[in-house]
């Protein structure tokens, strides 16, 4: 039973991973793929973690494997904001179909992205 | 509420002392029965002493729908990604922010990141807006109004 347990999570984690390396072939922008590749990536070695964790179901074990996990969490959102934001900065176009960007008050960023909702202007 | 936090360690660590067994699942028992013992001693007092007893169960609903939410999510980019048409609209909006302190931005910036699609670009000087990048935007109001409703009021409820 807790064999199946295992597998599961780990299949899980894997897929997550898998579906993540996709994602950075397949969208079309810089922003997206790094919206992808940091939650999904977080996410399945999370899932592949937590399965080893059951796996030894030690105390030592376990608490690395927690911590680990936390410190993934604190750690990947930060870097993902400093990433995005020195892109943004550094003058990283959007994708074309990209509906609204409001950052273009701040900084000039030359992409023909109307700065106002689409939706806003049609009520 | 820092009080009766530690005490509750503290009842929790004598469990596991007069029970001899130091693994998680008996840490937990201890914790789960120190707290209902302090719950049921502090069963006379006001509100404000009470605080803890009603914030710990909401914390821990939070984390649950968070998880959730973040699955759910994932789900969803995994969809995307995996057939052959894109459904994303991308787009980055400008989002009123109604915490105030630096603990509170960061945690609010973490919990948006992890939630798949979303993603913060940038905060303004003041700490007043930020700034979110999301891959599915059907209509902006809808969307500052259900991270807003779903996840800063609720984040804010546990943080105050």
């Amino acid at each position: 039973m807790i064999d199946i347990f295992i597998m599961i999570l780990c299949t899980v984690g894997a897929i997550f991973v898998l579906i993540a390396s996709i994602g950075i072939v397949r969208m079309p922008d810089f922003y997206t793929r790094l919206s992808i590749t940091i939650k999904a990536a977080t996410l399945g070695i999370g899932c592949i973690l937590a399965g080893a964790a059951i796996h030894f179901s030690e105390f030592s074990t376990t608490t690395k494997v927690l911590a680990i996990i936390f410190f993934l969490f604190i750690t990947s959102p930060v870097a993902a904001f400093l990433i995005a934001r020195t892109a943004y900065i550094t003058g990283i176009k959007l994708w074309d179909k990209s509906v609204v960007d409001e950052l273009q008050d701040r900084y000039d960023n030359n992409n023909n992205i109307p700065n106002k909702g689409c939706k806003e202007d049609e009520e | 509420m820092l009080k009766y936090f530690l005490l509750n360690l503290l009842l929790a660590f004598v469990w596991v002392a007069l029970t001899g067994q130091l693994n998680y699942s008996n840490f937990i028992f201890g914790s789960v029965a120190g707290f209902f013992i302090l719950w049921m001693l502090t069963r006379r007092s006001n509100m404000a002493e009470k605080e803890y007893f009603y914030r710990v169960p909401k914390i821990l609903v939070f984390i649950l729908y968070f998880l959730y939410d973040m699955m759910e999510a994932n789900l969803r980019v995994a969809i995307d990604v995996m057939t052959p048409n894109f459904h994303t609209t991308p787009g980055i909006i400008k989002y009123q922010l109604d915490a105030k302190t630096d603990f509170e931005i960061t945690m609010l910036t973490n919990i948006i990141a992890l939630t798949p699609g979303t993603m913060v670009m940038d905060i303004a000087d003041d700490k007043s807006y930020v700034y979110i990048h999301t891959m599915y935007l059907k209509d902006k109001k809808k969307f500052v109004k259900n991270m807003k409703e779903r996840t800063e009021t609720k984040l804010l409820e546990i943080l105050r």
